[in-house]
């Protein structure tokens, strides 16, 4: 017993210090610079910050609550029923990852003009809700789906037989074994709403602010670093409480199921077929239609529709300062580097989660906090805290993939956690006392039903890193350009040849994504050749 | 328990410092040949320049403006020079190299994102700072950077080829690069009636203006500070609430307005806050190449923006950072810098390229204000200007 903790504690070293020293060491760094109690004393006073935390409270759970209604059918459908075009559905959901908020925006504002709708649209709530929507609803449908589909349908049939109704069946039965990875979704989803930058500057319009605009205002608008961190603490405070929250309720609610295979069916009757049209047609709107925007505005050329654009890209006559083909390969060696490093750190910390007692809370909850953290503070604070040996990071590249992990431990974590927790510890006695070692436990009764959450979590890291999400932006580095780089240049001059080039290559990384997705979505549960 | 905690901690930061830092050990050599003192800098012939017009740009012979090199003999070669700037830094493939084997300095580039953003991590950095040039610091950011006292004076062996006008601070800690004025542009074909002629004219066209937030974007700063240096402290406000009343359109960022309001990418509003030199951008990045642009400069309420380079205060490569401001400051960059930045080159010498000349709107009369002035009552006026138009 003692070596198992001892082991486990081992395991648990190699997250901890990740998160520590790339995480709360550079935050801990930056707070305690600009930390001045009387400062901190009046911004939290003041009215004006009441009300930008009232609106980015409200916005993130507005947001998020929309998300999970709308998301939820698409993960029933992608976990139970089987249609043509499944595979691909699921790996487009994640597309919105990747693009840049600026692009983002132009897909919506296109697609609200031609529905006559630009302004009611524009500048609104309403138009931040739906780009979080958009940007999100992946992360619900695709997490939920996967441990979904692997839920064992027996008790659903034994409520039937008894003479439960569907709605019944689902209420009582179902719902109450998808919690812990609805809680486990929910709350990245409502961490990312309740930080989220670009979407607020931009399609929010200049008189919407929340936390994370004011804290980036305060930082590099004014350079007020007492005010930005009185902000940042305030903001800390809140997605602890939104952390420790979704943490408790995970853990409380899951139950040891037995998860394998579960070959999904093709829809039957009249309603389950309509069940799978209403959630591909969610989908669609949701994802489909401002990617179609996109799409068709990438196309549009000197008043016609051709791939001049995509061609005009690869004659090297643009204003980005690097081809397009050097900055996808730097796209690709920090995604790969990032993904790397979140998928073998991100297990190593679900394997200490699901194995250990009320401190996994705690532990499991460390890693969720980068996502809530602010962007510019991070980046600004790993220029201070990481600058001297043995840890010169500043100028090396490894910091730009390191910072992508951080967002996609989380995801790695939460997609894998509730398979691995829902191994029931008799099983793993069971393969011990026959002799296995405690990696061949490992490898044996853990690890499978956890690959597939596995690459739904390096799914979501590799696109994380592609779209260079999070707080990369804000850290000086050396040259080497990304396509979300590349894309911001051609954004940045005028020129209607830079505007088309700009769709055209936020299709080119969208194609990408999607495809790197239907990849590692090849990667998943041996024997269900379905999903 | 916590022993355990910090040991690992410290193994695997050992483990990480190897990869990341394998390969930039050059950058902690001291150069030793160093001589910053900017006295003993040969002075070159001082050039007289009338108001800094560049239609007229003064001849050198081209012997005049080789590459120039730091003090003394080469003492700077083989040393690396880490150059941070902005995320609209761009010159062609080859310049940056033509430096690198004349002089054996080698550039490191590091990129942030916008201006304040590279000058929040100078701030951040001084005491152990991340590069040891800075370019793209411009007049709206000059004192703050100043008051910080990040640089090391230096003054450019070219300096004399740099109108007076542009040279902001008398103690040489910064050297003028680059210029550009923020004027509002308009979509030609979109406008009923002839093309505003002045500010006052453009409060008629409130409802089909769009420009951007001056606590969140730099042209929207650079053009309140128009506002402010044409009409005083007393009159900017009522001219802006003008603007409200009349319906502009506000956005967080250049490109938002641009490529979303402005006509250029699909919206609908026919005037924008850009620079005088977006037509030319309009004509070299255009679709189908045009006779002329399809949009206009009002070239009146334009505000001046002048971009610097400084030698950040702590650098162990004087020498070479010295050198990489006088390259900076050359010819061979500055010629390059119109095409690529979309500004002015500040060495009255170099000669933009003539489809930049031919289509870029010429600003007889820039406004600008005294950059203390702007450190004093930036955070002022742009509150201010949020209660009016925003409110």
């Amino acid at each position: 017993m003692k070596s198992h903790r001892l082991r486990l504690l081992a395991l648990a070293a190699i997250p901890a210090a990740f998160v520590g020293i790339f995480f709360l060491y550079p935050l801990a760094t930056i707070l305690r610079h600009g930390f001045d109690a009387s400062t901190l004393a009046q911004t939290w006073g003041n009215p004006a910050t009441a009300g930008v935390l009232r609106f980015t409270v409200t916005q993130a759970l507005a947001s998020t609550g929309l998300c999970l209604l709308l998301a939820l059918p698409t993960a029933a459908a992608l976990a139970r029923l089987r249609f043509r075009g499944r595979r691909l559905l699921n790996a487009l959901l994640v597309v919105p990852f990747v693009l840049p908020t600026v692009v983002v925006a132009a897909a919506f504002l296109s697609l609200m003009d031609s529905l006559g709708l630009t302004d009611r649209f524009r500048h609104t709530t309403w138009a931040i809700i739906a780009a979080h929507v958009f940007f999100n609803y992946a992360v619900i449908a695709r997490s939920v789906g996967a441990f979904w589909s692997q839920l064992d349908t027996a008790p659903e049939q034994a409520a039937r037989v008894l003479g439960a109704g569907r709605v019944r069946t689902f209420t009582t039965v179902t719902l109450p074994r998808l919690i812990p990875a609805i809680a486990a979704s929910t709350a990245i989803v409502l961490l990312f709403n309740f930080t989220s930058f670009g979407v607020i500057l931009i399609l929010g319009g200049p008189r919407r602010a929340t936390l994370e605009t004011e804290i980036w205002r305060f930082a590099v608008q004014r350079i007020e670093f007492d005010v930005a961190a009185s902000l940042a603490l305030l903001q800390l405070v809140f997605v602890l409480v939104i952390v420790t929250a979704s943490t408790v309720w995970q853990r409380r609610r899951g139950v040891p199921e037995h998860l394998g295979a579960h070959s999904a069916s093709a829809p039957r009757g009249a309603a389950q077929r309509l069940a799978v049209l209403a959630a591909c047609l969610t989908a669609v709107v949701v994802i489909g239609m401002p990617v179609a925007a996109l799409v068709e505005r990438s196309l549009r050329h000197s008043g016609g529709y051709s791939f001049e654009n995509f061609r005009l890209l690869g004659a090297g006559t643009h204003a980005m300062s690097v081809s397009p083909l050097t900055a996808l390969g730097n796209s690709l060696t920090f995604a790969l580097a990032a993904t790397a490093i979140a998928g073998s750190v991100g297990l190593a910390a679900a394997a200490v989660v699901s194995r250990s007692g009320g401190a996994a809370s705690a532990f499991e909850g460390l890693f969720l906090v980068p996502l809530g953290a602010s962007g510019v503070l991070l980046g600004f604070g790993a220029l201070l805290a990481l600058d001297a040996p043995p840890l010169d990071l500043r100028l090396s590249w490894w910091l730009v993939p390191i910072t992508h992990a951080l967002i996609g431990i989380p995801f790695v974590i939460r997609s894998t956690v509730p398979a691995l927790r829902a191994v029931s510890e008799r099983l793993r006695e069971a393969a011990a006392v026959l002799g296995a070692s405690p990696r061949r436990v490992w490898r044996e009764v853990d690890l499978p039903p956890a690959l597939r959450g596995l690459a739904v979590g390096v799914g979501f890291a590799f696109a994380v890193s592609l779209g260079e999400f999070g707080a990369t932006a804000f850290i000086a580095r050396p040259e080497r350009p990304t396509l979300p780089l590349a894309i911001f240049r051609l954004l940045s001059r005028p020129g209607q040849a830079n505007f088309g080039q700009a769709m055209a290559l936020s299709v080119i990384l969208l194609a990408l994504v999607a495809g790197a997705v239907l990849l590692i979505d090849r990667f998943r549960l041996p024997g269900s050749a379905d999903f | 328990m916590k022993q355990k905690f910090f040991l690992s901690m410290i193994l695997a930061s050992l483990a990480f410092a190897v990869v990341a830092c394998g390969g930039e050990m050059s950058l902690s050599e001291v150069d030793e040949g160093a001589t910053g003192d900017s006295g003993e800098t040969p002075e070159r012939g001082v050039y007289e320049l009338e108001g800094g017009t560049l239609d007229d740009p003064l001849m050198l012979s081209s012997e005049d403006v080789v590459v120039p090199e730091a003090t003394g003999d080469q003492p700077a070669s083989g040393s690396t020079v880490r150059l941070i700037t902005h995320d609209s830094f761009a010159a062609s493939e080859g310049v940056i190299e033509s430096f690198e084997d004349q002089t054996g300095i080698d550039v490191e580039l590091i990129t942030g994102e916008d201006t304040g953003s590279v000058l929040a991590q100078l701030i951040l950095t001084k005491e152990n700072p991340i590069a040891d040039v800075v370019f793209g610091i411009d007049n709206t950011h000059l004192q703050q950077a100043l008051a910080e006292e990040l640089f090391v004076p230096y003054r450019s062996t070219l300096i004399s080829t740099v109108p007076a006008e542009l040279q902001l601070d008398p103690e040489n800690r910064v050297t003028p690069i680059d210029y550009g004025d923020v004027c509002v542009n308009y979509w030609k074909d979109a406008l009923d009636g002839p093309p505003p002629e002045s500010l006052e004219d453009l409060t008629a066209h409130a409802g089909d203006f769009v420009t951007q937030n001056p606590e969140t974007s730099s042209p929207g700063l650079a053009f309140l500070f128009a506002t402010i240096a044409r009409f005083g402290e007393e009159g900017w406000e009522d001219y802006w609430q003008r603007l409200a009343d009349g319906g502009v359109e506000v956005t967080a960022g250049w490109s938002e307005a641009y490529f979303g309001d402005f006509i250029a990418g699909g919206g609908n509003k026919a005037l924008v806050t850009s620079y005088a030199t977006s037509p030319v951008a309009e004509v070299v990045f255009a679709e189908e190449p045009p006779e002329s642009p399809p949009t206009g400069v009002l070239t009146d309420g334009c505000f001046r923006q002048v971009e610097f380079a400084g030698i950040l205060a702590g650098t162990t490569v004087e020498a070479a950072a010295q050198a990489l401001v006088d390259f900076l400051l050359s010819e061979a960059f500055q010629e390059d810098i119109p095409l690529n930045m979309f500004v002015f080159p500040a060495n009255g010498n170099a000669i933009p390229p003539e489809e930049f000349l031919r289509h870029a709107a010429v600003v007889a009369d820039p406004l600008s204000l005294p950059p203390e002035l702007i450190a004093e009552k930036k955070s002022e006026w742009t509150a201010r200007w949020v209660e009016i138009v925003l409110r």
